[in-house]
């Protein structure tokens, strides 16, 4: 077969540039075969991230060819012949070295996540669920944290400064996820929208645009949390219809 | 102690890894009050377990009432062969149910059956449908679950970071564990009251594999080279249904959930082959027509199951005896065929990341046509030898659990009994350790000198900058694991493949980092990884090559049978003075009340 003409980015936190490397196309490749190879062959201290190369871990997260992409699930044939691959950091986050980028932005801000709090068990120490009152959870469960939604929000990929008090859309995936789950006690939605920059997401989309799992980012997880935190502040009567279903929530702050 | 030493951190348990194992751990021993590190080698939540499919067994009953533990507990032994610690396969299956429920109750969200409880579905060797599952990741649910929970404990996590060795006392136990940042390169070290092993398995020796890079074995390798026995290395689960093609994917996983949700195995001529490979062993409980094991989907009571759903080693060497027969597919394995036999929308709702993995990455539609499938690297049954209840190593201050703990499955384990057996087992560790911990007056001492030596010892591959390629090494290392360690084993292959181990000793130690650079340098990595994969490597070929039997993951061309008298016995492993030693010993005996539930069975 031809050969494969690959730029990718090298250096570190003081700098760097892209290289380029050619290397024989295979059938049936992904990128980060590609990758891999030209690590193997040509460039053996080459930084990547990856783990399970079946779109399950969420560790190969680059941008390729300027589009936000898992590197295992993008495949070569997917490039006109001829095209340059190139492949570069995630830019929203912090540069270590080459592909890889410091992620633990994301690891900080989880842990402010106030944990589900369960209610009781029924008699039969049991908890009875349905699947229809879990389907949407378990669409955000589905979540493998490539933290790409993150990389392409525009509020944190452009304003640096919003790191502190955004929390950006995988997060807000997981506050919708224990918002809506059948078994949780607390409330967050206050913490929300104070302290978690609810309130700064424009409904842009380019999120859910690019989350491998399809998950509705904005649909189904950051419009109705707006829609609840709204509720909960100048409608009581609105958001008293939509607490018949769901458990009495206790309010709960961030510990920092 | 040295320059290149300026981060120290003490704990009461110090976990390495963060799988299910290892976070279930943290949880208890956190919950006890000891102070938890978890150290791991990637970013928290990609560990192995996050690509676990089909579900976690436990006889929780929710879909067959007939089920309970004794059931369960029968199903496990006979499917290792009758060669499993049975004091684990009886822990397990008495309290993987009260840990599938406590994971819902930290919010894990099962499918769930008509009436609101935990769903449950068929897999190989299991007598009714026991799996807890969601969908076909369930290894997501899992490790993120835990993974919140110990967000939630003040729990110290160390990730990126790579163990390279365990550090004693004077009095024999561990009480450090040096690594280093993945991203840095500096050194770190973690001293501690107790350490568990979580570090899962070693798939990364053979060249076609489920495991992701980090399976190259450092545990088992750790725990051998601090003079822990490991057990039943021999045993290396190869899962019949690997993707064969295209070549980049080959050995990814296709989940076991495919056969149980009705898909079956055919040959090229269409024949559904597997009815002629049952074994006496399970004649009994398998159906004989392909009508009877159809019926079985809907009638479990007055049918038997298919013989695709035998356990996994009978699958995995029935396909390549069909291979070898020149039945096989166009890319040397055979079909798994669901889409005749399931409605496309079953299949997108039972089995949503199958059908995704195969039209992303193969351009096959699973709800049209039939997958193309073969043996791969998946498991390895082998490992630390430990104390049944309380998963305590050979070595004082050092617990095991997960894949990384041998014994559970003897000599192979069923499909959905590691999820149960990390969460039963790892609970089990995180207690004994800490509890160990709590109950210790003085704190521990690290010698200074053992510290450097580990240190240069781990910094030797910047040394030989123009060293060999440490990938082109790691090839031939899963070249040789792969034709002569591979599933059908003989006594000429296992004697080559010891005398190549000795060359790929020597050629591991000329291993070079590429650069000198020590950030995130891959190369290096590489290079010490390489040290666990070699020393694993030789545990199992040793250990292969003394057992003239097949039984299990074990499957010796020369001596097909399974032997009585090796049935009696557990090879261990063990790493004296540097020399890699392996020793037949007596299988612990069963006791009278638990024999009794095998009365009648066929040998
Ligand atoms: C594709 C696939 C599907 C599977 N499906 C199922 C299933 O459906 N049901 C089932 O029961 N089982 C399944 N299994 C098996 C099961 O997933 C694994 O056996 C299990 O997840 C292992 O868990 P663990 O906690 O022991 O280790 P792992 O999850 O492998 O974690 C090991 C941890 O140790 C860390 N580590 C390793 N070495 C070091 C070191 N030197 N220093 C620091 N940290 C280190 C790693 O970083 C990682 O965090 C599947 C396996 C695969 C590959
Ligand atoms: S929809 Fe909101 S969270 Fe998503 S990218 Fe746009 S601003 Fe960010
Ligand atoms: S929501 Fe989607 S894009 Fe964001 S981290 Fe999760 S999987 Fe990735
Ligand atoms: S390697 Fe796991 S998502 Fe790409």
């Amino acid at each position: 077969m031809a050969d494969l003409n690959v730029k990718l980015w090298r250096g570190d936190e003081n700098g760097g540039e892209l290289v380029d490397y050619t290397i024989e196309a295979q059938e049936g490749e992904v990128v980060l075969d590609v990758v891999h190879r030209i690590q193997a062959s040509q460039a053996p201290d080459l930084a990547v991230r990856w783990n399970c190369k079946a779109g399950k871990c969420g560790s190969c997260s680059a941008e390729i060819n300027g589009k936000p992409s898992l590197m295992c699930m993008t495949r070569t044939s997917v490039f006109e012949p001829g095209e340059t691959i190139t492949i570069t950091p995630m830019k929203t986050f912090p540069i270590i070295r080459d592909l890889v980028t410091d992620v633990s932005f994301n690891f900080k801000m989880l842990k402010k996540v106030p944990a589900l709090k369960p209610k009781a068990r029924e008699a039969d120490g049991t908890y009875r669920m349905f699947q229809e009152d879990i389907e949407r959870g378990q669409e955000f469960r589905k979540c493998i944290e490539c933290f790409l939604c993150q990389n392409v929000c525009h509020v944190i990929r452009d304003h640096e400064e919003n790191k502190t008090n955004y929390a950006g859309p995988r997060l807000f995936i997981r506050y919708a996820d224990l918002e809506m789950h059948p078994l949780d006690t607390n409330d967050r939605l206050s913490l929300l929208q104070d302290k978690m920059g609810l309130g700064m997401c424009n409904i842009t989309k380019c999120c859910t645009e690019v989350c491998p799992e399809h998950i509705h980012i904005t649909d189904n997880a950051i419009i109705p949390l707006k829609e609840r935190v709204v509720g909960d502040r100048y409608d009581p009567l609105v958001w008293l219809g939509k607490k018949i279903f769901r458990k009495s929530k206790t309010k709960v702050t961030v510990t920092e | 102690m040295t320059d290149e030493l300026n981060e120290i951190h003490s704990h009461d348990v110090v976990i390495i890894g963060a799988g299910g194992a290892g976070l279930r751990a943290a949880i208890e021993a956190r919950s006890l009050g000891a102070s938890v590190a978890v150290v791991c080698k990637s970013l928290f939540g990609k560990a192995h377990t996050v690509m676990a499919e089909g579900g976690m067994a436990a006889a929780m009953g929710n879909v067959w009432k007939e089920d309970n533990w004794r059931v369960h507990f029968r199903d496990t032994m006979r499917g290792g062969k009758m060669l499993n610690n049975y004091r684990m396969a009886e822990l397990h299956a008495k309290e993987a149910p009260d840990r599938v429920y406590e994971l819902e109750e930290w919010g894990a969200l099962f499918d769930r059956t008509k009436d609101g409880l935990i769903l449950q579905r068929d897999f190989g060797g299991h007598k009714y449908a026991r799996l807890a599952h969601v969908g076909d990741r369930t290894g997501l649910e899992l490790i993120r679950t835990l993974q919140q929970k110990a967000t939630s404990m003040d729990i110290d996590v160390y990730m990126e970071c790579k163990i390279v060795k365990l550090l004693k006392d004077s009095s024999g136990a561990v009480v450090g564990a040096l690594g280093f940042w993945r991203n840095s390169g500096e050194f770190v070290l973690f001293k501690g009251k107790s350490f568990i092993l979580a570090s899962g398995g070693i798939g990364k020796s053979w060249k076609f594999t489920s495991n992701s890079w980090e399976s190259t074995g450092d545990g088992h390798a750790l725990a051998a080279t601090a003079g822990a026995d490991l057990i039943d290395m021999e045993f290396v689960q190869f899962h019949p249904t690997g993707m064969v093609w295209p070549l980049s994917v080959r050995g990814l996983l296709v989940t076991e959930g495919v056969r149980g949700d009705g898909g079956v195995l055919r040959n090229s001529l269409d024949k559904r082959f597997m009815f002629n490979y049952i074994p006496e062993m399970f004649a009994a409980e398998t159906a004989d027509t392909e009508e009877e094991g159809d019926r079985w989907y809907e009638d479990k009571s007055n049918n038997r199951r298919p013989p695709e759903l035998l356990p996994r080693d009978e699958v995995a060497r029935s396909i390549n005896s069909e291979v070898k027969a020149g039945r096989g597919s166009p890319h040397g394995g055979v079909f798994l065929d669901i889409a005749s036999r399931r409605s496309p929308e079953y299949i997108k709702r039972r089995l949503p990341s199958m059908y995704h993995q195969f039209k992303a990455l193969a351009d096959v539609d699973i709800t049209a046509t039939a997958m193309e499938v073969g043996p791969t690297c998946h498991y390895v049954m082998g490992g630390v030898r430990v104390d049944a209840d309380t998963a305590a190593s050979t070595v004082d201050g050092l617990f095991a659990a997960g894949e990384v703990a041998g014994g559970m499955h003897g000599s192979n384990r069923l499909g959905g009994n590691s999820l149960s057996d990390l969460v039963v087992f790892g609970k089990r560790a995180g207690e004994y350790a800490a509890k160990r911990a709590l109950g210790m007056t003085k704190d521990v001492e690290v010698d200074q000198a053992e510290v450097r030596l580990a240190v240069e010892e781990a910094l030797a591959p910047f040394n030989r900058s123009q060293g060999d390629n440490p990938f082109k090494v790691q090839q031939e290392i899963q070249d040789t694991m792969q034709n002569l360690v591979g599933i059908i084993r003989n006594q000429q292959e296992l004697e080559q493949a010891h005398s190549e181990i000795e060359k790929l000793k020597e050629r591991v130690k000329q291993a070079g980092a590429s650069t000198t650079s020590r950030r995130f340098n891959s190369a290096w990595h590489t290079a010490l990884d390489l040290v666990s994969m070699i020393t694993v490597s030789e545990a199992v070929a040793k250990a292969a090559l003394l057992r003239k039997e097949s039984r299990g993951g074990h499957t010796r061309e020369d001596f097909p049978k399974a032997d009585p008298e090796f049935g009696k016995i557990n090879h261990v492993v063990r790493i004296i003075n540097g020399e890699m030693s392996v020793k037949p010993e007596p299988l612990p005996q069963m006791t009278p009340d638990l024999a009794e539930i095998f009365k009648d069975d066929v040998k």
